[in-house]
């Protein structure tokens, strides 16, 4: 169990609960019965019976024969992005809103930056009838447009974040600053595994369905339930988790993380958090964070808007330290070369995030024997404004 | 040496007034003039703070100042700089503010050493865990720093008792379920939570911060409170000003006595 959260809310140095008073006792709140709820026969088969009717699961683990050709190994593709809503997201706002309910909240809010968690989570309260309120960079607002739409369309207030870059870091400053406001009928639903204890531990749960279906799946599809890689991309981590997490204590399955280079690790327009973060806090946990070395937060850069993020969660700094997860980058082009490739060898367009993931596999020293899992997180529809205008296809 | 700050808490016979400022705001070396200025004006503690880039329980004011510091060049070694120097020309106590990254970088034990140097009396770290806090309170203590804590509306009285005993010179009273920011006035909510706090007869006295803005919320804070902070309508009248001497001075006096 060393990949496991300690009772303080550690993943080894990282994570604890680094907020203001002001939102201790929210915080502790959640803290002192996520577990118990979460273990409720009665939430676990609301839950279950939701994933299973509502967001499709589970969903399919697709043998991409001509991308198997192309890479000679067997590449296996987790569809993630044929969940409602497009991606992996749902799975956590599903898991949460039901907690939020029994919690007694009124009110939902969020912070997204592809788009993907406000819509997930614009959905769920449209589901649940809850309000809800997504906080939004400006600048991912305008390219991520369709998904600012559609969370009208389900009803959500979206309020544009408007400080230092104005993508996902501000829009989760301004989703704190909501819940400091509104401490008592008011959950927040964080769209990673970052934030104070215990989110990470939390999201990395609602997430690992992703793990323990891949399991199952390459048992019957194989014989066997283990890989030998696993590749998720990572911005703040949570699809990399859920992919990961029954695989954590299996020490000779690879696990890759993909991190966006941005237009390269050493281009100064980067987020590759692990190859430029040092220990720090933001948002409350203590974690790998790209900053200056006063301290301050350095504003982060890739093309897509669900990588654009300055720290990793606490649990991937853990897996990057003890070296159980191998971390590699991707940059904007390479991974908008693997989506075009994706696109024409498969027929699916990855979201941007997921691109970066298939960027990798010509990254790692694959043999034919090898099985391979990527876990595509997300469809490309959200993206189709920045295909266009990357326009080399 | 008696603590600064405790000897002002407990010698004083009136309410004092402590005001909150951004270090390197509006201009980087504003911090010391600000300080005699204020100093000048009839303040009695002043709690400089330190800039960050993601000030997440800082309203719009506040968030702008940071910025501002920041874009000029303002950092945790060069606000110590500029504290030693002040330290000759101000007696009043003078408390650090901050986010604890920027600190941790600078390193704990070298910040709380440094500080202590520089003339510092206190401390306020509003993001640093009191169970993280523990490794370090042998060392503030020997070094006759202060930390004061933070408690709000919807802190359990068994949880503020836990914080009292933890901070040392005074607790910080959050007026608010809020980030910081001017407000007119204050709740009936607001008021039967400052009478709770009067009622646990703590150790240390507490401070009221957040939301004060005019004289009617400065002296309702000091009927309930050993005094009252204020930050945000401070520098607000601060960053609109061409003469700081004559704005601080009218400020204070606004503040401190009715129309
Ligand atoms: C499709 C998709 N993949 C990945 C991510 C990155 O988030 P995480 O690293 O938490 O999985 C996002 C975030 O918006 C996303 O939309």
């Amino acid at each position: 169990m060393r990949y496991e959260v300690d009772s303080r809310g550690y993943y080894g140095n990282f994570g604890g609960a680094y907020i203001p008073e002001m939102l201790y006792p929210n915080v502790e709140e959640l803290r002192q019965q996520y577990l118990e709820i979460i273990q409720q026969p009665a939430f676990q088969k609301e839950f279950q019976d939701l994933l299973r009717q509502y967001v499709g699961r589970p969903t399919p683990l697709y043998y991409a024969a001509r991308l198997s050709e192309k890479y000679m190994a067997n590449v296996y593709l987790k569809r993630e992005d044929l969940c409602h809503t497009g991606a992996h997201k749902i799975n956590n706002t599903i898991g949460q809103i039901l907690l939020a309910k029994r919690l007694g909240k009124q009110k939902i809010i969020a912070e997204t930056g592809a788009g993907q968690h406000g819509v997930a989570t614009a959905t769920v309260c449209a589901l649940m009838g809850m309000e809800c309120m997504v906080y939004m960079g400006k600048l991912d607002m305008e390219r991520q447009r369709p998904n600012v739409e559609r969370m009208r369309i389900l009803g959500t207030q979206v309020v544009p974040a408007v400080s230092g870059n104005m993508t996902l870091k501000d829009a989760t400053n301004e989703a704190m600053r909501h819940w400091i406001n509104h401490p008592t009928d008011t959950h927040y639903i964080i769209g990673s595994v970052v934030g104070p204890h215990p989110y990470p531990h939390m999201v990395t749960l609602f997430q690992s369905i992703i793990s323990e279906e891949i399991k199952k799946q390459l048992l019957a599809e194989i014989g066997q339930p283990n890989p030998d890689y696993v590749v998720a991309c990572v911005g703040g981590g949570s699809n990399a988790a859920g992919a990961f997490y029954h695989y954590l204590n299996e020490e000779h399955v690879n696990l890759v993380g993909v991190e966006a280079a941005g237009l390269g690790i050493d281009s100064g327009e980067s987020a590759a958090t692990t190859a430029l973060g040092k220990p720090g806090v933001l948002h409350g946990s203590k974690t790998l964070l790209m900053q200056t070395t006063d301290g301050q937060v350095i504003e982060p850069y890739s093309i897509s808007a669900g990588l654009d993020y300055p720290g990793i969660g606490p649990l991937h700094a853990h897996l990057f330290e003890t070296g159980r997860v191998q971390f590699v980058s991707a940059t904007d082009d390479e991974a908008m070369h693997a989506g075009i490739e994706l696109a024409r060898t498969e027929g699916i367009i990855p979201a941007i995030e997921s691109a970066h993931a298939i960027a990798a596999l010509s990254k790692l020293e694959l043999t034919t024997e090898d099985v391979v899992v990527v876990n595509l997180s997300g469809r490309g529809d959200k993206d189709l404004e920045t295909y266009i205008h990357w326009g080399k296809y | 040496m008696k603590n600064r700050i405790t000897e002002l808490l407990s010698k004083t016979k009136k309410p004092v007034l402590s005001v909150f400022y951004t270090a390197g705001f509006p201009n980087l070396d504003d911090t010391e003039k600000i300080a005699i200025a204020l100093e000048a004006a009839g303040a009695d503690l002043i709690e400089i703070g330190i800039p960050f880039s993601d000030p997440v329980a800082d309203g719009p004011t506040i968030q702008a100042s940071n910025k501002k510091a920041l874009d000029n060049g303002m950092s945790v070694a060069l606000l110590l700089k500029q504290v030693a120097a002040l330290r000759t020309k101000v007696k009043m106590p003078v408390i650090l503010m901050g986010y604890l990254n920027p600190v941790m970088q600078y390193g704990f034990e070298r910040f709380f050493k440094d500080a202590a140097f520089a003339g510092v009396d206190g401390l306020i770290l509003p993001d640093l865990p009191l169970d993280e806090f523990a490794q370090y309170e042998a060392l503030t203590t020997s070094l006759n720093l202060s930390v004061s804590f933070l408690i709000s509306p919807t802190t359990s009285e068994a949880r503020v008792r836990k914080i009292d005993a933890i901070s040392t010179g005074f607790v910080y009273a959050v007026s608010a379920s809020s980030t910081t920011g001017a407000k007119g006035q204050f709740t009936p909510e607001q008021i039967a939570y400052f009478n709770r706090l009067k009622s646990y007869n703590l150790k240390n006295p507490f401070l009221i911060g957040f939301g004060i803005s005019n004289y009617t919320t400065y002296s309702q804070a000091c009927a309930y409170g050993a005094g009252a902070i204020v930050g945000s309508s401070f520098i607000q009248q601060i960053s609109e000003s061409k003469n700081l001497e004559a704005a601080i001075q009218q400020f204070v006096l606004s503040l401190t006595t009715s129309k």
